[in-house]
């Protein structure tokens, strides 16, 4: 514990130090609590907390070819170039002609360092039948090399690649055993950061049992084949008086050397952010609060095979490209050019991207190296690129790699790993045939942020699409099935027809669409039809008025004509009455009008 | 320090006139290193007098000269000649396997080699 805090208990450190030994001098009191040299290798500075303890030896020890020398070398070189560090190497098996000859392809110059006094090769040549034992002996002549060597340069770092050829080479292993003892006591007087290199033994760490030397830090390297896949991989088994990582830490040796990508964060203390991502469908971009994804979230898409997982995907990929992102795609099915030319066919022009560098498609199928190395490898080329958005197409392609638990894992620290860097991820799943759509097969639902479901409705022998967001965190969404197409234009989504027959897409939706049109065509000539049924109606009825009137006008002016009619044969009767009572002198009845009613009654009845 | 000055005349003699080149690597006068030269001496002086030459090289003064003739242990006698360059470690005490080693088998040896 004392050494996690060096400044806290830096001055109790030395009051206890100064009252028990009072004598101590003063260059003494001038320890630190532990002094650490960087390696320069990526990673592995973050996972030993700086570096390797100076003035101390380290074990490296591994099977063949796991990269020992190449570590070894790295240290040195590393420390030349970057940290003014001037290193000596001891080899025991191979020439250094042949040592230099193998890290050109890293870049390094040896010969140059070696010119400039930064760098000093040995190749000590050991072989047993060479050399004849005739009595005591010991290793003064190994001291006296590495002495000359560490003095002539004035070097600080020393590498031993491997001491085991001692064993091998000289008969009298008691000798050796002692001998190594007093040779890394004498490395520590010279205070000289070493690096001992070690062949994995049976059972033990190293096979002439090394460790036993060196008390101080021991990493061992791993190249190990599962499945036919082989992954290499780091462990610090021990470093005394500090900190460190205890995993076993998965790396790579590619061009640039050795890296080591500890990605096995378990902490989410990702800043999250308020701010919008535009997926480059405007109506999914709706659907999702009308803004799109939050930056720096994750996303998973899933759906069937054929269902535009990819085609979302590019979308995405082609939106942020042109606000002027980077976008890295890792595509484990489709070549970049075919992957180009697809995408070229609904409209999207990814080309331009490529060319102007703000998109990078990365192609290798994970299970050439292994779910970890993978893992390392994507992590490294996300350091690099420094994208905006990362596109995984599909998250499938990893489960080629390993079992369902370490590719839920590696997804995990992967995602974690996005987050923290604020980086969109947006991961498609191929939902296999029989499963259901909304259970991603790498179980990793819980672990995203938004997840989007691209189905196939199969409805009268057809097949269409659906899409629905199935949870996006944090948003008010859609909670709307949308069909989804893919047009000259791109991406689109549509409503979806939703009647009496239920949810309808594709021709069903048109042909639906169209009867629904027929429907309200027919109800409406009926209405028509009906209208003019009653204006018929309303015209005969008006005609039949019209008729009885005629009638009755016909009546009635019969009737009146009778009426005249009796009217004047009443007077005329009246007249002709008189007339004769003229003739016949007839007598004027006073009674006159009881006589002329009586005449009128017989008039009329006439 | 010894440097042979126990035998200057035979160390002295011109190299090229001697067929048997023999040099012999220490560190410093130690108890092995004094061992290996009084046995070296007596080995030479027996079985090649006057074809021999040994040349004491002392790392402590040039330990630039360890690497050229891959010396890890000490003492190490390098017979440079006649080839092949053999390499015999240790104190030179076991005289057998020395002489073997030197192809210096003393049953059929006659002074010429």
């Amino acid at each position: 514990m004392r050494f996690l805090h060096p400044g806290k208990s830096f001055s109790v450190e030395l009051l206890i130090y100064l009252s028990n030994f009072m004598t101590t001098t003063i260059s003494k009191l001038k320890l630190k609590p532990l002094q650490k040299s960087p390696t320069g290798i990526r990673g592995l500075d973050e996972i030993t907390g700086g570096g390797l303890p100076t003035g101390r030896p380290t074990l490296i020890c591994g099977g063949t070819g796991c990269g020992k020398t190449m570590l070894a070398m790295e240290f040195l070189v590393h420390g030349a170039q970057a940290f003014g560090e001037a290193g000596v190497f001891m080899a025991f098996e191979e020439t250094a002609e042949e040592i230099t000859q193998n890290v050109v392809a890293l870049g390094f110059d040896l010969k140059a360092l070696i010119a400039r006094k930064l760098l000093r090769l040995d190749y000590v040549h050991i072989d047993r039948s060479e050399f004849e034992e005739t009595g005591e002996y010991n290793l003064e002549g190994l001291f006296i090399r590495l002495g000359y060597a560490i003095d002539s340069i004035n070097a600080k770092r020393v590498v031993l690649d491997t001491v085991e050829g001692l064993f091998a080479g000289l008969p009298n292993q008691a000798v050796v055993r002692a001998e190594l003892r007093r040779l890394f006591r004498w490395l520590k007087e010279k205070n000289v950061t070493v690096i001992m290199t070690g062949e994995r033994g049976d059972g033990m760490l190293t096979r002439y049992g090394l460790e036993e030397y060196v008390s101080d830090c021991v990493i061992t390297l791993d190249h190990r084949v599962v499945d036919q896949v082989t992954t290499r991989r780091m462990r610090i088994v021990k470093y005394r008086g500090t900190t460190h990582g205890t995993n076993e830490y998965p790396f790579l040796i590619d061009a640039d050397g050795i890296s080591v990508w500890p990605v096995t964060s378990v902490q989410l203390e990702h800043q999250a952010s308020n701010e919008r991502i535009p997926s480059g469908i405007d109506r999914l971009d709706t659907m999702l609060g009308g803004q799109g994804y939050y930056r720096g979230s994750s996303i998973l898409l899933s759906g069937m095979a054929g269902t535009g997982k990819t085609s979302v995907a590019a979308t995405f990929a082609n939106a942020t490209c042109r606000r002027g992102g980077r976008s890295l795609f890792f595509s484990f099915e489709e070549s970049p050019s075919q992957l180009m030319r697809n995408m070229s066919s609904i409209g999207l022009d990814l080309q331009q991207w490529v060319k102007k560098g703000s998109l990078h498609f990365q192609t290798v199928r994970p299970f050439y190296h292994g779910l970890e190395m993978h893992l390392a490898r994507t992590i490294k080329l996300i350091t690099e690129f420094a994208p905006d958005v990362v596109i995984v197409d599909p998250i499938s392609g990893l489960e080629t790699t390993g079992n369902a638990l370490e590719v839920k894992a590696a997804l995990m620290r992967l995602m974690d790993f996005l987050k923290m860097k604020g980086i969109t991820a947006l991961l498609t799943d191929l939902t296999r045939a029989g499963n259901a759509v909304d259970r991603s097969n790498s179980d990793i639902s819980s672990l995203v942020d938004t997840w989007l479901v691209v189905r196939d409705i199969e409805l009268n022998g057809e097949r269409n699409r659906g899409l629905h967001v199935l949870k996006s965190r944090g948003m008010a969404h859609s909670n709307q099935v949308r069909e989804f197409f893919m047009s000259d234009n791109g991406v689109q989504l549509k409503d979806v027809y939703i009647g009496p027959n239920g949810m309808l897409t594709g021709s069903a939706r048109m042909a639906e669409e169209a009867r629904e049109r027929a429907q309200q065509v027919s109800r409406h000539e009926e209405l028509e039809r009906q209208q003019l049924s009653l204006e018929r109606k309303r015209i005969i009825i008006e005609a039949q008025i019209a008729a009885l009137r005629a009638e009755f006008g016909v009546e009635e002016a019969t009737t009146q004509r009778l009426i005249t009619q009796e009217k004047q044969h009443s007077a005329s009767l009246a007249l002709a009455e008189a007339e004769m009572g003229r003739n016949r002198q007839r007598d004027v009845v006073k009674e006159k009008g009881t006589l002329a009613l009586k005449n009128e009654r017989k008039g009329g009845k006439a | 320090m010894k440097r042979g000055s126990k035998k200057p005349a035979k160390v002295s003699r011109a190299a090229s006139s001697f067929e048997w080149d023999l040099r012999l690597y220490v560190a410093g006068p130690t108890l092995k290193s004094l061992a290996a030269l009084r046995n070296l001496e007596q080995i030479c002086e027996q079985h090649l007098a006057g074809h021999y030459q040994i040349k004491v090289i002392d790392l402590m003064k040039n330990p630039h000269l360890a690497q050229g003739d891959q010396i890890v242990a000490v003492p190490t006698l390098v017979r440079k000649t006649p080839s092949p360059v053999r390499r015999i470690i240790g104190n030179l005490a076991d005289i057998g396997r020395v002489l073997e080693s030197l192809d210096l088998q003393p049953h059929n040896f006659n002074g010429q080699y």
